[in-house]
């Protein structure tokens, strides 16, 4: 299993990202220039910042050659990771459903925070269970989470709203306390949070590391097993 | 001599007539334009510290992990496993008085410049800022503007802020401080040195285009006092482009990885003129520089503007002309613009050229060491200076006092500050701002073992009652921060920010300080690796408190042993630990100032060596692994130290003393510690420790007299989230 990692110009959490990957499989570094993911099997769009963000955040990015091939590989049913800049970079791609919007307090904000798990039936998060609280970082300024009421509904309809901030926890106003979302086809996920900020207790916390178990087991194991657990 | 025109220029440039003829002198003839521009910025004070050289040669420099001391763009230390960290705090006082945003960006920009310029990758910022009171509308604005700027600048760029420090004393109300402190993580053999080699190598500048921005930073902002008409100066302040200087900090490094450079600057201060003069000085040799070659920001700049520009997120190197291509190379890949615009010669002299036109001829050995360097003149004032600070509490009732205390903007929480920085990137970050003494950072994803701990401390009021005295606490106070993480100084970076060392009582600070920091430093053994001056930080008001500020970096051999502040568990001992011969004392405290107390103008002695030995001995029992929490009794004395453990840790204590004087509650004093853990875990600390009380509860009570519930505590603890609305 091997996990690539993109690096745009100005990327700054990258190397966090290849590390806690690197705690469960292979994991390699993808160049924004590229347009080839070298055989990776799940991609990370990773947090920190992409072009400088000037513009909108995320807006350039998404036009980068390597967002092509991820985009190819979205719709061959490839599992794809966005991590803060990750996730706004995927919602300008039209790859996430909604947006992100400044933090409703207008600040940049680093905080550990809770969020629970809502579903545990994806890619993603398989290796959790629903109802799970895990501790993990915050640190943007443009986190929260906007979607029309009726794409919101649908989005809870189907389960992809994943991840919600626990009680008392939202840090930006995102709508419904959404942290993570996943697509309709469940393979494309984004989350504010931090996952790779929280794979050693030593740091702070090691919660994060079911995020990057989970994606390792949908590889190794394949989806077919999921369903089977299930039934 | 010089004509009415050129007096008015050499003036204006912030030249004196002696020094004017001076120039005249080691160059033979009347400089030019350009020639006197780059005279003018290497001969100022920011540039040539002459007025604080002969004081800095009196600090220790030498150390046996000492890898690279002042004069490069920043000192190094050995933390072993082949590891180096480079480290430096430099300020940006004026330009952030002016701007706060950009001047405190970029002032985080040129700090991390000035340690990848060592080849070094950054790992940490720490800052120490100074404002007037929050009373003030200048000083919430200034403050807001100062922390979004360093928070802009380091979030973007990726490297994260572990701690610092902020204070709020009027006599900073138009003079803020803002100093940045950055350490940076490279092998030992990587380090490389700023001295232009090789005869025929090529001058390459690297990274953004050269514009009008910072024309004359260094002499107009950095070397004089500020005036009212300070909005004026805004565009010597320069505009930060973190995401620019992100690409050109990975390409330097990519460069230095593959062996491209034979030598690396950053242009700060001063811009070309002073980054070329200094590789030129330090390799002894000769270079050609042609303006025409410099891209630009702006077409129609003069040569004296492109040789004096600050424009940020720019790199100088030296390369072998064949290696050229190769440098081009990796700058496309990073999108860095680097263009060949000079060469080493062999002639001892800065050569400013402007296509084939000689626009300026200088002497390397005259810009760079001829500058002359002044002896102060000091004088002990009669009595202080300062005014008294504005009373703002009546009571003289523990009860009243400890909640005020805590609510004060120097005792409360610096949260609302730490949270809007990024303290986590690069994963290295074990002890969060805040939840220790000192920053402690992870080695193992350099592949080391242990890690290293940073503190940055300075408390210009001490200094303002006793210069010398002052300036020994604060060495102590950063090295009793470290201790409280289990680590051992390794060196010692500076900022001595003083008012105008012309003025004889500001000679006289400066002089006792330096004299108390050489001493404390002796006693401790820790050398100063660099630092920077910042003189003529005052205004109209006065000079600001002398706030010489200190930044340490130590070795932890096992960070999970690093303690936290906070108390942790029911039923642990409560002990303070100190040297017998210590003393407390409420002269020149934090209750002193609530209470609108004048400054007292000496402190009482202290006993440097009984303070090195309790320092030493907490450190030892936090490597030991035996205590659960350690944090040093610093301002506001034993009872806020008592709250601030209470509230970190999310649990209660019961506590009695020997005395409830407001002196042993609330007095200050050097080398006290709080730490808690078993009972007999904290007998390895013998006689240095008195166990006062225990861990436990939703309350801390001291003497059965006084209780507060941790929500009280919390409560006034978070006053200064109110600055940030």
């Amino acid at each position: 299993m091997k996990f690539g990692v993109v690096r745009f110009p100005g990327s700054c959490d990258e190397v966090d990202a290849l590390m806690a990957c690197r705690r469960f499989a292979d994991a390699e570094i993808l160049w924004h220039g590229d347009r080839d993911l070298a055989g990776v099997d799940a991609v990370v769009i990773p947090g920190g910042f992409s072009y400088g963000d000037y513009l909108r955040v995320g807006a350039i990015a998404r036009f980068s050659p390597v967002m092509e091939a991820v985009k190819a590989h979205v719709l061959a049913g490839g599992p794809v990771l966005g991590i803060c800049n990750g996730f706004q970079v995927l919602c300008e791609a039209g790859l996430l459903p909604g947006a992100l919007l400044p933090n409703a307090g207008l600040r940049f904000l680093c905080r550990q925070v809770d969020v629970e798990v809502v579903n545990s039936d994806t890619p993603f998060t398989r290796a959790c269970a629903a109802g799970d609280t895990l501790s993990i970082p915050v640190k943007h300024t443009t986190g929260r989470y906007y979607a029309p009421e009726e794409t919101l509904r649908e989005m809870d309809a189907h389960g992809q709203i994943i991840l919600r901030y626990a009680t008392g926890c939202n840090p930006n106003g995102s709508l419904a306390d959404v942290a993570g979302v996943v697509n309709r086809d469940g393979n494309v996920m984004g989350l504010m949070p931090h996952p790779e900020h929280a794979v050693d207790p030593l740091t702070g916390s090691a919660d994060g590391s079911c995020i990057f178990q989970s994606l390792m087991d949908h590889v190794e194991e394949g989806p077919a097993r999921l369903a089977e657990a299930r039934a | 001599m010089s004509g009415p025109a050129a007096v008015a220029s050499h003036r204006a440039l912030g030249l004196t007539d002696s020094e004017y003829d001076l120039i005249v002198d080691k160059m033979g003839r009347e400089p030019n334009r350009v020639e006197l521009a780059v005279f003018s910025l290497m001969w100022s004070e920011h540039c040539a510290y002459k007025h604080s050289k002969k004081l800095l040669r009196r600090l220790p420099t030498e150390g046996r992990h000492l890898l690279m001391g002042p004069g490069e763009n920043a000192g190094a230390v050995s933390v072993g496993n082949g590891l180096a960290i480079a480290f430096k705090v430099e300020s940006h006082n004026h330009p952030s008085a002016v701007e706060p945003f950009q001047g405190a960006a970029t002032g985080v920009g040129g700090i991390l410049r000035d340690v990848f310029a060592v080849g070094a990758r950054p790992i940490a910022i720490l800052d120490s800022l100074r404002f007037g009171e929050l009373t003030s509308a200048r000083s919430r604005y200034l403050l807001d503007g100062a922390v979004s700027g360093i928070g802009h600048y380091g979030n973007s760029i990726g490297v994260p802020t572990v701690g610092g420090e902020v204070y709020f004393e009027a006599p900073y109300e138009q003079n803020c401080l803002v100093n940045a402190m950055c350490l940076g993580i490279a092998p030992e053999e990587r380090l490389i040195r700023s001295a232009a080699a090789g005869v025929g190598n090529l001058l390459v500048l690297m990274g953004a285009r050269t514009g009008r921005d910072g024309i004359g930073g260094a002499s107009v902002l950095a070397s004089a006092e500020l005036n009212s008409d300070d909005a004026s100066k805004r565009p010597s302040v320069q505009i930060g482009d973190p995401f620019e200087e992100k690409k050109l900090l990975e390409c330097c490094l990519e460069l230095l990885e593959r062996g491209t450079l034979r030598s690396l600057q950053d242009l700060g201060a001063a811009g070309l003129s002073s980054s070329s003069a200094e590789m030129a000085s330090k390799g002894e040799v000769g270079l050609d520089i042609d303006v025409s070659k410099v891209p630009l920001r702006e077409d129609d700049m003069e040569p004296f503007e492109i040789m004096v520009s600050e424009s940020q997120e720019r790199m100088l190197c030296v390369i072998e002309p064949q290696k050229l291509a190769q440098l081009q190379g990796v700058c496309e890949r990073w999108e860095v613009r680097a263009t060949a615009i000079g060469e080493v010669t062999g002639s001892r002299r800065l050569r400013v050229l402007a296509g084939g036109e000689a626009v300026g001829d200088m002497p390397v050995e005259a810009l760079v060491d001829d500058c002359p360097l002044y002896d102060l003149a000091p004088a002990r004032p009669e009595g202080q200076v300062y005014p008294a600070p504005q009373r703002t509490l009546d009571s003289h009732e523990p009860a009243d006092i400890l909640p005020a205390l805590l609510a004060s903007h120097n005792l409360s929480s610096r949260r609302p500050l730490f949270e809007q920085y990024d303290c986590l990137v690069g994963s290295r970050t074990v002890r969060r701002p805040g939840h220790a003494d000192a920053a402690v950072l992870d080695l193992r994803p350099d592949g080391a073992q242990g890690a290293i701990a940073a503190s940055i401390d300075g408390n210009g009021r001490r200094v303002a009652c006793d210069p010398y005295t002052g300036t020994v606490e604060a060495v102590l106070e950063c090295a009793a921060n470290l201790a409280c993480v289990g680590a051992q100084p390794l060196g010692l970076t500076n900022c001595l920010n003083f008012g105008n060392p012309e003025r004889p009582h500001v000679a006289w600070q400066l002089e006792r300080s330096v004299a108390g920091m050489a001493d404390a430093l002796t006693e401790l053994g820790v050398p100063v690796v660099g630092g920077n001056v910042s003189l003529y930080n005052q205004s109209g008001d006065g000079p600001i408190y002398p706030t010489p500020v200190v930044g340490m970096v130590g070795a932890v051999p096992d960070p999970e042993r690093a303690a936290g502040a906070g108390f942790s568990t029911e039923g642990h001992t409560v002990a303070l630990v100190c040297s017998p011969a210590g003393t407390v004392s409420l002269s020149g405290s934090q209750l002193a100032k609530l209470h609108g107390e004048e400054l007292p103008d000496r402190l009482p002695e202290i006993d440097v060596t009984g303070t090195r030995h309790v320092i030493e001995a907490v450190r030892d029992a936090v490597r030991d692994g035996e205590l659960a929490s350690a944090h040093d009794v610093a301002e506001g004395g034993l009872a806020v130290a008592l709250a601030e453990c209470c509230i970190e840790g999310g649990i209660g204590a019961t506590i009695s003393l020997p005395s409830y004087e407001l002196e042993a509650l609330f007095g200050e004093g050097a080398g006290r510690f709080l730490v808690s853990g078993p009972a007999e875990a904290l007998e390895s600390l013998a006689e240095l420790a008195t166990p006062i009380g225990a861990v436990g509860g939703e309350v801390l009570q001291i003497d059965r007299r006084w209780m507060w519930t941790l929500d009280e505590l919390r409560e006034a603890f978070g006053a200064l989230a109110l600055a940030f609305p």
